[in-house]
């Protein structure tokens, strides 16, 4: 655990992405294999499973620390990470030790097995000789997302430095369902052969955001439009007679969209589409909450699978007939894919996303005015010899967005954040005026530069009228424009409305509190964009 | 049992003695003021008569200008009114104190801000035993504990020697007044230059002018060559981090010395290369034992998390409560976000 932690301490001094690589690449260079391959599995989301609860931990460790639980859970919204709180809560370590990050985890794998008097008391005993960094770590193996600075990205450039392989291949191999449990280093990461696994998916291509107009891209007939839709980018996987669905997050949801599964009748085997899973009405995509209930199940109720059926809307394809077709140009891609989903009955789950045709800028502006019409957030532009490159490249794709809708809010809660934001209040609820009253519809955390969050944070304070735990009610005064995507109705909501992205666009310090829109306001908007 | 809150009351100006007819820190002007220490929201401009201790005036007079000022030694009892006062020394920093306050055997004490462990300059804190106690808890939550000064230094000094041997200049940015002073007394002069911005070493003039005992500075001057004291150590305001100032030294690592570097986020917020837990306020053990040996029943919590530190002193046996002062207020936001003042 000590090389770990020490790993640990030299990426959280460091703001320079550079000297992050180089300390993970020396440490895939020298760390044992086990806690080499443990390390990758953390930094892409691969936990050891919970065996004891966030609950029990906090309880533990007020009584260990000598304070009462109460003090604990007021300690760690100002520190803003539980597993701190805790590590920096415990008395000093009566001994020391150092056992390998592997024995730590395979330590906490085996707490499932005993009852929960021998977990606690293996906890304490773990607590009891490790050093407040070694604990932090520990803490954070139980606690949630393993998230201390290192992105996937950042790890899997630094596996292509201490492998001298390259970047692109390194993340192809890190795709799919492996698990610590079912292979090695060795097998993973520098075998001839990637091992055969039909579920793994290739890694997504990802668009920047286009800054200004299309213009600056050159000649309108490089490049093909898509609808940018709202749904979830997925990758649907036929191989040796079985489907996997992948989402963009590297989450394997097969089990949460059955309706996939009957193309293996239609479709032949070896074939990866890549598209974006809807909602689908029949004729058009369901607003993305309709699917956001489908996203929380694992399973899917009858009822649930008949109201929102989803749909791929296929646009590109990556392997046909056991082939990866990603070197290929687009316009290819899209022409093999055309060709294999042209045979599809009209009700199979996938279809091809509809290219629309243009042939001057102004007209595709048209055309993406209309976007909101048919359920897209704006469009994708992508260049027709493009390669399907891995990661969010510059250059052959863009995405092309609506300008969002906005209103104008007052604050009425704040929070406190967490991590790098904690004791600041940067979570906010916002309302509109219902007449004389004050109605919440929004809350959003995010837009804001540092300094207009220690501004606000300030006034916060100065002007609490309530609190209710972490919550502070504020005196209505600040109005800030939020900016959203979308706007659907919700039975759930005090306001019965409820909004897709919401952020602070702007602090409208110029407004006063009474010009903040009303809900007929919020309404019409409904109405118009629900 | 005597009436407690006569010693001492609350008012919008600040803590009040009516005995005395004087006050303690005030944050509005007036007549006489008390002044623990000399950090801004502490001893404010604007008051037509200063009582400090002698340790304490030429840094408020450095800092306030053309003012009235008395002084006392620390321990020496004055008698104002029908209140006996007295300094005591608070450990915060160099002159600063706490201040005893009795009234017809009733003894109320105002501790200003304080630590309870020798920082190797400032008077070490003395305590005093009291009916009430007034006490700050800027860092009052259990997860604030600090490591030994020894231990701290050592991390200190490791981190400048390694910056000079790879050719980079240290950048330390600490409170021109107090924070800085202590740094100097911990860091190994040995090891390279020691540079300083104009607001630390005007600071640092002052107190040598005293007789404190601080290793030889080089104040940055415009006239200065970064050049020609390869692998410094400066020490800056923190605002000064980043700045255009701190481009003239070429290639550096930066740090920060501050008790909000306990916590990783505001560490990570601050995006300097270290974070040193170095405090010059009590951690949570530091307050619980100075509570303790004031033997004090009546606390008040003021300047930090004065809720949860006053409910857990309830907890605890005493009759605590929450004292709104305007102590901090500012401070506290440059604190968490900055760690500018502790």
């Amino acid at each position: 655990m000590k090389a770990f932690a020490a790993l640990f301490t030299t990426i959280d001094q460091t703001t320079k992405t550079s000297l992050k690589t180089k300390a993970l690449a020396s440490f895939f260079q020298t760390a044992d294999e086990s806690d080499k391959l443990w390390t990758i599995a953390l930094f892409s989301g691969r936990r050891p499973k919970r065996a004891v609860t966030t609950t029990q931990l906090r309880e533990w460790a007020a009584e260990v620390g000598g304070i009462p639980l109460w003090l604990l859970e007021e300690s760690y919204p100002i520190v803003g990470d539980l597993a701190e709180t805790i590590a920096l809560t415990l008395p000093p370590p009566s001994r020391n030790s150092d056992l390998s990050l592997t024995h730590w985890i395979t330590e906490l794998k085996s707490l499932a097995t005993v009852d929960i008097d021998q977990r606690k008391a293996r906890i304490l005993d773990a607590w009891d000789q490790l050093d407040p960094t070694e604990r932090f770590l520990f803490n954070k193996l139980i606690t949630g997302g393993f998230r201390i600075g290192v992105s996937q990205k950042l790890m899997t450039r630094a596996l292509a430095q201490a492998t001298g392989q390259d970047v692109s291949s390194v993340a192809h191999r890190l795709m799919g369902a492996w698990t610590p449990e079912n292979t090695t280093y060795h097998a993973l990461i520098e075998a001839e052969d990637v091992e055969a696994d039909d579920s793994r998916p290739y890694p997504f291509y990802l668009a920047y955001q286009i800054e200004d107009g299309p213009e600056a891209l050159g000649a309108p007939e490089d490049w093909q439009a898509e609808w940018k839709w709202d749904g979830i980018r997925g990758q649907l996987i036929l191989r040796n007679g079985a489907h996997h669905v992948w989402s963009r997050g590297e989450e394997l949801m097969t089990d949460r969209f059955p309706e996939f599964a009957r193309l293996t009748d239609f479709l032949p085997d070896g074939i990866v589409l890549d598209g974006e899973i809807v909602a689908w009405d029949g004729t058009q995509p369901f607003p993305f909450n309709t699917l956001q209930a489908r996203i929380g199940r694992k399973t899917v109720p009858k009822k649930l699978l008949k109201d929102a059926p989803v749909i791929l809307l296929a646009y590109d394809l990556l392997e046909h007939e056991g082939q990866d077709l990603r070197d290929l140009p687009l316009q290819e891609r899209r022409a093999r894919m055309d060709a294999v989903l042209h045979e599809l009955p009209e009700d199979a789950p996938v279809k091809a996303a509809p290219p629309l045709p243009f042939d001057t800028w102004d007209a595709l502006t048209q055309t993406r005015a209309t976007a909101r019409d048919h359920r897209a957030e704006g469009l994708m532009l992508k260049r027709k010899d493009s390669p399907y490159l891995s990661g969010r490249k510059k250059g052959d794709w863009w995405k092309w967005k609506l300008d969002p809708l906005t209103v104008d809010a007052v604050m009425i809660y704040a929070q406190q954040g967490h991590g790098r934001r904690a004791n600041l209040f940067t979570d906010f609820t916002f309302a509109v005026w219902d007449g004389n009253d004050l109605v919440p519809f929004t809350k959003a955390y995010s837009g804001l530069t540092d300094e207009e969050f220690r501004q606000i944070t300030a006034w916060v304070r100065k002007n609490t009228q309530q609190r209710f735990g972490p919550v502070r009610q504020v005196t209505p005064h600040h109005v800030f424009e939020i900016a959203f995507e979308g706007i659907h109705a919700s039975p759930r909501h005090k306001s019965g409305i409820a909004l897709r992205f919401p952020r602070m666009s702007r602090w409208r310090q110029d407004k006063p509190l009474q010009e903040a829109n009303t809900l007929d306001d919020l309404k019409e908007l409904l109405e118009i964009y629900g | 049992m005597r009436m407690a809150q006569n010693v001492l009351t609350f008012t919008d100006r600040g803590i009040y003695c009516p005995a005395g007819d004087f006050y303690i820190d005030p944050w509005r002007p007036v007549d006489r003021a008390l002044i623990t220490h000399g950090h801004a929201d502490h001893a404010r401009p604007g008051h037509r008569r200063y009582l400090c201790t002698d340790a304490c005036a030429p840094v408020m007079r450095h800092r306030l200008g053309t003012i009235i000022v008395e002084t006392v030694k620390f321990g020496e009892v004055r008698k104002i009114g029908d209140a006996s006062v007295s300094f005591h020394p608070a450990g915060h920093l160099p002159g600063s104190a706490q201040i005893r306050v009795e009234v017809a055997g009733e003894v109320w004490v105002v501790s200003g801000d304080y630590k309870v462990v020798p920082d190797g300059i400032s008077e070490p804190f003395a305590p005093v035993t009291c009916h009430s106690f007034i006490t700050e808890c800027t860092f009052g939550l259990p997860v604030f504990k600090w490591d030994n000064q020894k231990t701290v230094a050592n991390d200190l000094n490791t981190w400048w020697a390694q910056n000079a041997a790879d050719g980079k200049a240290s950048i330390l940015g600490a409170y021109s007044l107090g924070k800085a002073q202590r740094l100097l007394a911990m860091v190994d002069p040995e090891i390279g230059p020691i540079l300083t911005h104009g607001a630390v070493e005007n600071t640092n003039e002052a107190l040598r002018h005293q007789g404190y005992s601080l290793p030889d500075t080089i104040h940055v001057t415009t006239a200065l060559n970064a050049k020609d004291y390869p692998g410094a150590l400066v020490i800056a305001p923190p605002s000064a981090l980043g700045s255009h100032w701190a481009r003239r030294f070429g290639p550096s690592s930066t740090a920060f010395a501050s008790g909000w570097m306990r916590l990783r986020g505001v560490r990570r917020r601050r995006a300097a290369d270290r974070g040193f837990v170095i405090s010059d306020h009590a951690d949570w053990d530091g307050l619980m034992s100075a509570i303790r040996n004031t033997g004090a029943e009546n606390i008040y919590a003021t300047h930090g998390y004065t809720d949860i530190f006053a409910r857990w002193l309830n907890t605890q046996g005493y009759n605590a409560q929450v004292l709104k002062t305007e102590f901090g207020t500012e401070e506290d936001d440059i604190e968490a976000s900055t760690g500018e003042t502790a």
